[in-house]
């Protein structure tokens, strides 16, 4: 780093979404040729930060510096212009147009005009290509080349836009291991040319690998900025998880020893590899993992919605065959899922109707839905848990985050399952519903049904659970008691350091 | 405080089916499209002197009565989330088969209408294994439908109406007579409308449509038969074409392979009109019966005002257009 100066300075940034605040105060330098992580746990604002400096979205508070002058961006086109790109996790090109079209996109070389001028187009799409050492054909769909050349285009799209700072988020989670390293080799050249990168990942080996500095988000809040060189990976679990647990979770009830669910050997090729797991009555169970570790991929397979290659589910000692929803259900074993609006709720349908979705045999008679039933299950099913409506019949996007996600539960809870796993229950949902669905969770479970909780929060998964599954990388790594479970532990584990 | 248990014991669960009137189950766009319906009927008395007469409203109402079955047919696949452009085709084709059944191959009448309620049926089947097992998209493989159904009430007559004679006055009692005083055609139209819009509200079957058009995915996790409902109401709309097509021959004594042209288009906006949604899961029978009268209203209104009749069409998709833009200014909502 040979500059005299900051290329990017970061102050004071708030910004608060309904119910969250994602960013409070949080600044931050960057610095030309460096290569920069960002370290978080999930909703530690990490992704918020970087749209925020790529863009896309505005802060509530703070300013922001470009290479001394302060600047405004009002969309990406600003940020772009001023030489910041942002490639996605989820790469976001036209598949179906060419290499050198999405390259070029927005930006065509006009000829006379109107006229494009294709034949400049892939000139400089080759010329660009080129310093990645690749031989891609400029004319190829983008849908016809593999994740990690499509990333390369992400890429090289940045650097004709001359590049200053790149921001990447997550590059590596689809990629392969010689294609994580052929991508490290390109970024230590741009390095060199005096680019900065800001790298977000969870990833302690490579952060370690390629980066000179590090700064550590956590809750929104700016942690610390350190070089790499001065820490160990112990270190930035720390950082990144340093905290008091308060304590508002219920107490954690009594677990017995009668076997609710057994778990053996479960595989999915490519995806999560031989998980093998019991669940017992009376307690909630958690899984952590970070990103890409296959907690939601292999809970839909265990709950027999997605296909499995390997491996035996018994619940209650009975054997369920995988891929048969509907007996998985019948038989009393339910997955609530991760994203409510997509998977979960009908939006355009009453509070009541949700409610009774998967269960409409037990509001009918001969086939016919009786209103009464269906308005006085529902009716109960609401007062339970609690959820703050105005009428049975509003549709259910007008509610509010939390009570959208007590509907769900309420929907599942009407099928009365054996088991519940529930993906990121309180997802988006503010602190007094959170804590309220904690204790209807934990109340379930003291009257004897199987809870699982599949949590990216680690004081959640501490404070709600009885015992706590590790997952990195689609294994199981580690099975905590919460007496022995500490906020850096789990972490450590998930982030694979065990391996 | 046990969650589950508790919940068992104080629901009273009840054993009758109560048949609650259907005004009190009248969503706002239904109440709101009968005020405008009766306004503008209201204002046509005073217009126009031959309007509230039995002769004009009978005619308005039969010449609607093929549609109108059209749209409840419509509106069910509207509410799955899908679209079934062939209606009118398979309405042309039905006709058209019941009529050479009958006359060319001489088969009995009633066999004639069991024959082309099969084959509507397996019309219906072919778009739902397309759909379901193939993948293939809705607009495309019913579109495929509608120029194939079509193409074969050609073939059949290449080209010109058959005319059906004296066959059955039976058949012809049904196209064309009366009972206490009402046509046929409107009452059968009216059944029809009771009979599904009953079902839609109160079947747990059918209540299946409305859950798979809202969320498809989220049907699918809460144990939903997606595909299998997506087959029955596919074959469920070619039957009903199939069924408006024999009544079409029983009315005109004709089979016309021209009949139906643009009831696909007409049923969408009757559909459309009275609250269904072309991404799916809302919509009612109810309620698309009134679009369907409003546009038909308004077409009688402006031919008793002595406008050409060729302003139909356009009138059809203006109020389409403004019955839309008013729903979505008052509830800030998305047709699709």
């Amino acid at each position: 780093m040979n500059a005299t100066e900051p290329l990017m300075r970061v102050r004071g940034i708030c910004k608060q979404f309904p119910g969250t605040i994602a960013l409070d105060n949080v600044s931050l330098d960057i610095w030309p040729g460096e290569i920069h992580a960002i370290c978080g746990e999930n909703g530690a604002g990490k992704s918020t930060l970087m749209n925020i400096l790529s863009g896309a979205l505005a802060p509530d508070k703070g300013e922001i510096f470009f290479a001394g002058k302060p600047i405004n961006f009002h969309n990406p086109r600003d940020a772009q212009r001023y030489g910041i790109s942002i490639v996605h996790q989820e790469l976001s090109l036209c598949p179906h147009l060419s290499v050198a079209e999405n390259i070029f996109m927005g930006r065509l070389p006009r000829l006379f005009g109107n006229r494009i001028d294709y034949k400049r187009m892939e000139e400089e799409t080759v010329t660009v290509l080129n310093r990645f050492h690749t031989h891609i054909d400029p004319r190829k769909r983008v849908m016809d080349l593999n994740v990690s050349q499509q990333q390369l285009i992400e890429i090289a799209k940045a650097l004709t836009m001359n590049c200053r700072i790149l921001i990447l988020d997550e590059p590596t989670s689809a990629l392969t291991e010689s294609e994580a390293q052929n991508l490290f080799v390109i970024l230590e050249e741009l390095r060199k040319n005096g680019i900065a990168i800001l790298y977000i990942s969870h990833r302690l080996k490579e952060i370690f690998q390629i980066s000179q500095r590090v700064t550590v988000l956590r809750d929104g809040r700016y942690v610390a900025t350190r070089l790499i060189k001065d820490l160990t990976p112990d270190d930035i679990v720390t950082l990144m998880v340093g905290r008091e647990l308060n304590n508002i979770y219920p107490d954690r009830g009594f677990p017995s020893s009668d076997v609710l669910l057994e778990v053996k050997d479960l595989t999915r090729a490519g995806v999560y590899t031989g998980i093998s797991f019991r669940l017992y009555r009376g307690e909630i169970l958690g899984i952590f993992g970070l990103m890409g570790a296959g907690r939601t991929e292999m809970a839909r397979g265990l709950c027999c919605i997605d296909v499995v290659d390997n491996g035996e589910v018994f619940l209650l000692g009975r054997k369920l065959s995988l891929s048969n929803t509907r007996s998985a259900i019948d038989n009393g074993l339910v997955y609530v899922p991760e994203d409510r609006k997509n998977l979960g709720l009908f939006l355009t349908m009453s509070v009541s109707a949700n409610v009774v979705a998967a269960n409409l045999r037990a509001v009918s008679y001969l086939g016919m839905v009786v209103p009464e039933n269906e308005k006085n299950y529902s009716q109960e099913m609401v007062r339970r848990l609690s959820v703050k409506y105005k009428s049975l019949q509003q549709p259910v996007s007008s509610l509010s985050g939390g009570n959208q996600q007590k509907v769900l539960l309420a929907k599942w809870l009407a099928v009365k399952p054996k088991v519940i796993v529930l993906d990121e229950p309180t997802r988006g949902v503010d602190v007094g519903a959170k804590s309220e669905i904690h204790h209807i969770l934990r109340q379930m479970a003291n009257e004897g049904y199987g809870i699982i909780v599949i949590s990216s929060e680690l004081p959640e998964i501490l404070g709600l659970c009885n015992r706590i599954l590790v997952m990195h990388e689609g294994r199981l790594v580690a099975e905590l008691a919460a007496s022995d479970a500490t906020e850096e532990k789990v972490m450590w584990y998930a982030s694979g350091r065990a391996s | 405080m046990n969650i589950m248990e508790k919940s068992e014991t104080n629901i009273s669960s009840s054993r009758k089916i109560k048949f609650k009137p259907f005004k009190t189950l009248f969503s706002i766009r239904e109440a709101s499209l009968a005020t405008i319906i009766l306004i503008t009927a209201t204002a046509m008395t005073f217009l126009t002197p031959g309007f509230m007469t039995r002769s004009n409203i009978l005619t308005t109402l039969i010449g609607l009565s093929m549609d109108g079955i059209i749209t409840v047919a419509m509106t069910i696949v509207l509410v799955m989330g899908g679209i079934d452009l062939g209606v009118g085709s398979v309405l042309a084709f039905a006709s058209v088969l019941a009529g050479v059944l009958a006359i060319k191959v001489g088969l009995n009448i009633w066999l004639a209408v069991f024959i082309t309620l099969l084959a509507s049926v397996s019309a219906g089947s072919l778009v739902g294994y397309f759909v379901t097992r193939i993948g293939l998209s809705p607009f495309i493989t019913t579109l495929g439908m509608m120029s194939i159904a079509r193409g074969l009430a050609y073939v059949l007559t290449k080209g010109s109406p058959l005319s059906l004679g004296v066959i059955s006055p039976a058949f012809d009692y049904i196209g064309q007579g009366s009972f206490l005083g009402i046509p046929n055609l409107i009452l059968i139209l009216i059944l029809l409308v009771l009979i599904f819009d009953f079902l839609m509200r109160r079947s747990a079957v059918f209540r299946q449509i409305y859950y798979v058009g809202s969320n498809e995915k989220a049907a699918r996790l809460s144990g939903i038969n997606v595909d299998r409902i997506k087959f029955g109401v596919y074959v469920l709309s070619a039957l009903l074409s199939g069924l408006a097509g024999i009544l079409t021959l029983a009315r005109f004594g004709v089979a016309t392979p021209t009949a139906g042209v643009g009831a696909e288009l007409r049923a969408i906006a009757g559909a459309v009109i009275g609250g269904a949604s072309l991404s799916g899961g809302e919509g009612t029978i109810i309620g698309a019966l009134l679009g369907v009268i409003l546009v038909a209203l308004v077409n009688d209104a402006l031919i008793l005002l002595n406008v050409s009749v060729y302003w139909q069409s356009l009138v059809t998709g203006i109020v389409l257009i403004a019955a839309v833009t008013i729903d979505m200014l008052a509830h800030h909502r998305r047709t699709s």
